[in-house]
């Protein structure tokens, strides 16, 4: 159960490094997003057998985490988290597609071995600059951007509150999970009878909630429109940040790096 | 207005399952005045405070808040005038930042930005919260949360103040600093509430509620020195105005 605690409230701690204030947290939400976005369809967009010219992607996170001072291990423990998934996206692969494409010496290694690498480079290119993104944005400060950028306005409501109430519907999931725990010994008590009216509990609960919640807006004035209090500003850094990255996405996108710098060294050498 | 009246006439209510939780109350509360609602549980408190701000609306008998009946025509310049703090500050705290969540309130006022910004600020302060201003909500502790939600009240300028509970699930000092606060606001309060020791540092009057209806509505101080009248509605007599059980005095 501590398991489910802490995990759970990692997110939070994800959005307190998102309080912070370096010269990346900043940045318009919008010039991060956009980069983002442009550094995802970047990395996804390379054939399967890529593994070198990934490398360099590298940067940009790296960029990320040191200007932005946010504690590297907190992220890669969080990318580890979710790795069963890619894990299990990539697997099958060393089984299907056994050509060899490689020959080191003795050893030679399939197709299969090299997209899966490359599955998990990418995986953890694309979650873990994910992770950055908030942690470096905030949540709320990603939806506005969302939001600036023209996404509906009724989806950008929709996510924020969905974030404001999973902390709230976390804690009484696990209140309820925990008192569950408490009182069923051994196995007995844990069938799926009982888990089944957990969850229809909570969702009662959480329908007296949003009950609740709209009681509330309503006695402030709400009338169907969410209005936000919070000019966003392009500075001419936000527009440099984003035309840099992009212009570094694209020269990373079309040369392999390390297989010219490879080539630059053999031939210095020779 | 100059009028911050709060008058309930026969009001009556009865919920869809068939539930009769108001069966006829009448009081009338003037200007500046600050009056607890106490009562047991399920004594018709909460369906009270609902009508107040007209998230309910009367079945039977009439609920005039200052110069106006609560009527669909009225119901904007009610909810400004009353402010509703709720019983768990989660509900009322939906928005991402506490800064945003009290802008919430003068920004459906339909306020211009500047006029905003001094509510804010004059708001948070008034409840020592200016520090919080960027934290998220679900950061901050029980009796945070309290006073921000009072703040976010507060930033709407009501003239009446209905509050359900204010003084649950805080800790002894933090339920201290509420009571402080309270006392030093000049608005007419409507306190709901099954903490009756607040209530005698608070409110000079008090009405109890009992199964829908009105048991006792008179000064506190002798509403709680009538314990056949409070073990008759489900309440106890404070400790303060018990005998000391050590020395008997």
């Amino acid at each position: 159960m501590a398991k489910i605690d802490t995990s759970f409230f990692d997110i939070g701690r994800l959005d307190r490094l998102a309080q912070q204030h370096t010269a990346v947290h900043r940045l318009d939400p919008r010039a991060k997003l956009l980069t983002t976005m442009a550094f995802l369809m970047a990395v996804v967009s390379f054939p399967k057998y890529e593994i070198s010219a990934l490398l360099p992607f590298f940067l940009y996170p790296i960029v990320l985490v040191t200007a932005g001072q946010l504690p590297v291990g907190f992220i890669i423990r969080k990318i580890v988290v979710v790795a069963p998934f890619a894990v299990m996206v990539g697997i099958f692969n060393p089984f299907f597609d056994r050509e060899i494409l490689v020959h080191l010496g003795p050893f030679s290694i399939s197709g299969g071995w090299i997209s899966f690498a490359s599955i998990l480079l990418r995986f953890c290119l694309t979650i873990g600059t994910a992770f950055l993104l908030i942690a470096t944005t905030s949540f709320h400060g990603l939806c506005l951007a969302l939001l600036r950028l023209g996404l509906p306005k009724v989806l950008t409501i929709q996510l924020l509150f969905l974030y404001r109430y999973i902390f709230v519907l976390g804690g009484e999931a696990m209140r309820l999970v925990r008192a569950r725990a408490l009182r069923s010994f051994g196995k007995r008590g844990l069938g799926m009878k009982v888990f089944a009216s957990v969850v229809g509990h909570l969702l009662l609960r959480t329908l007296d909630r949003a009950q609740r919640i709209h009681r509330a807006m309503l006695s402030r004035g709400f009338d169907g429109e969410v209005r936000v209090l919070r000019p966003l500003h392009i500075a001419p850094r936000d527009v440099l940040f984003t035309l840099g990255w992009w212009a570094a996405f694209a020269v990373m996108r079309t040369y392999n790096l390390p297989q010219l710098m490879g080539a630059i060294l053999t031939r210095a050498l020779s | 207005m100059s009028h911050h009246i709060v008058e309930v006439v026969d009001l009556r209510y009865s919920y869809p399952d068939g539930t009769k939780a108001l069966k006829g109350i009448s009081f009338r509360i003037t200007h500046g005045e600050s009056v607890a609602v106490v009562g047991a549980n399920g004594a018709g408190k909460s369906t009270l405070l609902l009508h107040l701000n007209g998230y309910l609306t009367p079945q039977h008998g009439t609920v005039r808040i200052g110069d106006y009946p609560l009527t669909k025509e009225t119901l904007q310049e009610i909810r400004r005038t009353v402010g509703m703090v709720f019983q768990d500050p989660d509900d009322q705290l939906f928005m991402p930042t506490v800064h945003e969540d009290v802008a919430f309130g003068p920004l459906n006022l339909g306020l211009p930005s500047h006029e905003v910004e001094l509510r804010v600020t004059a708001a948070l302060e008034r409840v020592g919260a200016t520090a919080l201003k960027n934290r998220a909500p679900y950061h901050l502790s029980g009796g945070e949360k309290r006073a921000v939600a009072i703040a976010t009240v507060l930033a709407m300028s009501p003239d009446i103040l209905v509050m359900d509970e204010p003084s649950s699930n805080l800790d002894p000092a933090a339920r201290r600093r509420l009571i402080n606060l309270l006392k030093s606001f000049q608005h007419t309060k409507i306190i709901a509430t099954h903490d009756l020791d607040m209530v005698m540092d608070l409110c000079p009057r008090t009405i109890v509620f009992h199964h829908g209806k009105v048991a006792a509505d008179g000064p506190t101080e002798e509403i709680f020195r009538d314990e056949a009248l409070l073990e008759a509605c489900g309440l106890e007599k404070i400790q303060r105005l018990q005998r000391c059980p050590v020395c008997g005095a």
